[in-house]
C-alpha cells in the first residue's frame, strides 16, 4: 500500500473547476482567476449545461465521465432557467456528485439567500466580484480535501474513535454521522475565523463570504 | 525610451483621472493585474464583452420601456440587474451606480424615472467606452515604443 501511495497522483495539483455563469463578462473573469491559480476550467453558461457536462441531465447515453474529474463547482446564483440554488440541489441529490464542493457566487448579499444555500449544502457563498484571494482560498480548501481523501479519510475516523465517549462529548468535536446540520455553531475552541460561524448567527455585516461551520475540521 | 517614458506618464495621468472621476474603481485595477503574458489582451477582451453586454441590455431596456400597453418592469429590472452585475465585475463604477438608482425606479414602477436612468446609463456607457478606448490606445503606443504598461492603483 505504501508503494501505491507514492504512485498516487496526490502530487498532481491541477484541480478541475466547473464554473457556471450566464454572464459572459463574469465567465471570462472567473476563468482567468482560475487559470492564474493553476486550475483547469470548464466554463458553461447555464445550470442545464452544467448538468449536461456532469452527465446528470438524464440522458441515458452520457456516461458522465466529465463529472468524475470535477473537483469544485463554482456557480452564479441568479441565472435564467435554472438558478444556482436549483443546480446546487440537483448536485447534492446525486449520489455520484454530492461530494463535490459547490460554491455559490452572487452579486447580492442577502442573508436568507445565503442561509438557504448553505443549508442546502453549499460550501461557501461568495459575494461578487470574486477576488483572486477567494479563488486561492477555495483551491487550498479543495486541495486539503483531496489530500485527506488520499489518506483514506483516516484522519476523520481517528477523530471519531477518540471522541466516542458517549455521555461526555462536551469539549470534543461533536461526532455526527450526518455531514449536514451546517448551522450548528462550532465548538468554542475550534473556530478561528469569523466566517466559520453560521450565517444566521451573524449580525448583518460586510462579510463577503459565508462558510458552513465545519464539523470535520482540518486541524 | 524617452517617448516610452512620456507615454507612460500620460498613461498614468489618464488612469489616475479615470479613477478620480469614478469611471473605474479598484475592480478594474484588479483586472489589469490579472493580465499577463498568457493573456496580454485580457482587459481589452473583457471590456469588449462588457460593451457588447451594455448594448444588448440597453436595447432590451429601451424596448421594454417603450411598450405602450404597459411596461413590464420585471423585465426591465432583469436587464438592469444583469448590467449592474457586469459593470461591477469590470469595475465600471459610474455605470454601476446608475444601475442601482435604475433598479429603485423599476421597483417603484416609475416609467419616467426609468427613462431618465436609461438615458443616463446610455450616456455613461458611451463616455466609458471612449475613455477606455483612449486608455487602450495609449497602452498600444507604449508597447510600440518599447515600454511596459505601468499599473496604477
Amino acid at each position: 500500500m505504501a508503494i501505491a501511495a507514492e504512485v498516487l497522483p496526490s502530487g498532481s495539483q491541477e484541480l478541475h473547476v466547473l464554473a457556471v455563469d450566464d454572464s459572459h463578462v463574469d465567465r471570462k473573469v472567473i476563468e482567468k482567476l482560475l487559470n492564474i491559480s493553476s486550475c483547469k476550467v470548464t466554463a458553461v453558461d447555464s445550470g442545464t449545461r452544467a448538468l449536461q457536462f456532469l452527465g446528470l441531465d438524464g440522458e441515458k447515453g452520457s456516461l458522465g465521465l466529465n463529472g468524475l474529474k470535477v473537483n469544485l463547482i463554482l456557480t452564479d446564483y441568479s441565472m435564467p432557467g435554472m438558478t444556482g440554488y436549483e443546480l446546487l440541489k440537483k448536485i447534492k441529490q446525486s449520489s455520484a456528485f454530492r461530494e463535490i464542493p459547490v460554491v455559490i457566487m452572487s452579486s447580492e448579499n442577502i442573508l436568507t439567500r445565503v442561509d438557504r444555500c448553505l443549508e442546502e449544502g453549499a460550501e461557501e457563498f461568495l459575494v461578487k466580484p470574486v477576488k483572486l484571494s477567494d479563488v486561492k482560498r477555495l483551491k487550498e480548501f479543495v486541495m486539503r480535501g483531496k489530500t485527506e481523501e488520499n489518506k483514506g479519510r483516516r484522519v476523520h475516523k481517528r477523530k471519531f474513535e477518540d471522541d466516542s465517549h458517549p455521555p461526555s462529548s462536551s469539549s470534543s468535536t461533536p461526532s455526527s454521522s450526518t455531514p449536514s446540520s451546517p448551522l450548528l455553531p462550532p465548538p468554542l475552541t475550534a473556530a478561528p475565523f469569523a466566517c466559520d460561524i453560521a450565517a444566521s448567527e451573524l449580525p448583518s455585516s460586510p462579510l463577503r463570504s459565508w462558510k458552513r461551520s465545519k464539523l470535520r475540521d482540518s486541524d | 525610451m524617452d517617448i516610452a517614458n512620456q507615454l507612460q506618464r500620460q498613461f498614468m495621468d489618464y488612469s489616475t483621472s479615470l479613477h478620480r472621476e469614478g469611471f473605474v474603481d479598484d475592480q478594474f485595477t484588479q483586472l489589469q493585474k490579472l493580465q499577463d503574458e498568457n493573456s496580454p489582451d485580457f482587459v481589452v477582451e473583457v471590456a469588449s464583452l462588457f460593451f457588447e453586454d451594455c448594448e444588448k441590455l440597453i436595447n432590451n431596456m429601451a424596448r421594454a420601456l417603450e411598450q405602450q400597453q404597459g411596461v413590464d418592469f420585471k423585465q426591465v429590472d432583469a436587464s438592469v440587474h444583469q448590467l449592474k452585475g457586469s459593470s461591477s465585475s469590470i469595475g465600471a463604477m459610474r455605470v454601476k451606480n446608475v444601475c442601482i438608482a435604475f433598479r429603485s425606479f423599476c421597483e417603484a414602477q416609475n416609467r419616467e424615472g426609468c427613462l431618465r436612468c436609461l438615458q443616463q446609463v446610455t450616456h455613461e456607457y458611451s463616455l466609458l467606452k471612449n475613455k477606455l478606448q483612449t486608455l487602450f490606445r495609449l497602452e498600444k503606443q507604449i508597447l510600440a515604443a518599447g515600454g511596459s504598461i505601468p499599473i496604477v492603483e
